[in-house]
C-alpha cells in the first residue's frame, strides 16, 4: 500500500459519489457510478485484494451500468426538482 | 429468415455505426475466451465463476448494444436462456450430490475429496471444483444476459406499438 495514491483514490471516491447524488442529470449519475465502481476497484488493486478488484470491475463497472442504462431508456432522463 | 426484414424495416430506424459493429464483432470471440479462461483458473488465482459468467454474459450485452435488440437478441431466445440457467444450478447441485453418493453415507456435500475419479486426492479437489466453476459461470452468463434482454426488448415493443398508433 502506498498511502499518497490511496488518499488521492479515496479523495476522488468520494467527490464522483457526492457528486453523482446531486446531479440533476440522470445519465451523468449512471456516468458517474461507473467512474465510481471503477475506483474502487483500483482501491481494491491498491489493497491487494485482487478477487474483489476482479468482481467490481466487472459487476460494478460493467454489467451494471449497461442494466441501469436499460433502465433508464424505460424513463425520463432529467430529475424532477 | 427474418434477417432481410429486421434489415430492411430495422435497419433504417436503428442505423449501425460500421466502426462500433466491426470493433464489437472482432472483440466479442477474445472477450469470450477471457472468461472461459477466468472460469477455468479460478480454483488456482484470482477470477472464478462468478467473474467469467459476468464477462462471458457482458460479451452479449455488448452485442446487443452494437446490433440492437432485434437483429442480436433473436439469436438467444428466452427458452434457451432459462434451461442455460437451470442447467448451471442442476451442474452445482448434481457434483454435490455426488459427493453425497460417492462418501457412502457419510454425507459429504460439495466434499471434492470424494468423488471417485482416477486421478489423486488433490487433483480430484481441483477438478470437482472447475465443474462447480462452470456451473456457477453459465448460470451467472444467462442470467446477466436475461436480464439485460427484458430491459431491452419491452422498450422495442413499446417502440412498435407506439409507431403503430
Amino acid at each position: 500500500m502506498i498511502p499518497s495514491i490511496d488518499l488521492v483514490l479515496l479523495s476522488l471516491v468520494v467527490v464522483l459519489a457526492i457528486v453523482a447524488i446531486t446531479v440533476r442529470d440522470l445519465l451523468s449519475a449512471i456516468m458517474l457510478l461507473s467512474a465510481y465502481s471503477f475506483l474502487m476497484a483500483m482501491v481494491w488493486v491498491e489493497m491487494h485484494s485482487v478477487d474483489v478488484a476482479f468482481t467490481e470491475a466487472a459487476v460494478g463497472a460493467g454489467a451494471s451500468t449497461a442494466f441501469l442504462i436499460a433502465a433508464l431508456s424505460r424513463t425520463v432522463r432529467w430529475e424532477k426538482k | 429468415m427474418n434477417t432481410g426484414k429486421s434489415e430492411t424495416e430495422e435497419g433504417k430506424k436503428r442505423s449501425g455505426d460500421v466502426i462500433v459493429e466491426t470493433v464489437s464483432r472482432l472483440m466479442v470471440p477474445f472477450i469470450q475466451l477471457f472468461a472461459l479462461y477466468v472460469i477455468m483458473h479460478g480454483s488456482s488465482g484470482p477470477g472464478g465463476g462468478f467473474q467469467g459468467g459476468v464477462i462471458f454474459g457482458a460479451s452479449f450485452v455488448l452485442l446487443v448494444i452494437a446490433f440492437g435488440i432485434v437483429n442480436a437478441g433473436n439469436r438467444f431466445p428466452e427458452a434457451v436462456n432459462t434451461a442455460l440457467f437451470s442447467t448451471g444450478v442442476y451442474i452445482y447441485a448434481g457434483v454435490g450430490l455426488l459427493c453425497i453418493i460417492c462418501s457412502l453415507g457419510a454425507a459429504q456435500y460439495l466434499n471434492y475429496g470424494f468423488l471417485s475419479l482416477p486421478v489423486h486426492f488433490e487433483e480430484r479437489r481441483a477438478l470437482g471444483m472447475d465443474f462447480i466453476e462452470i456451473g456457477v459461470g453459465i448460470t451467472v452468463m444467462a442470467v446477466i444476459a436475461e436480464i439485460f434482454f427484458n430491459l431491452a426488448w419491452k422498450k422495442e415493443e413499446d417502440e412498435k406499438e407506439g409507431g403503430k398508433e
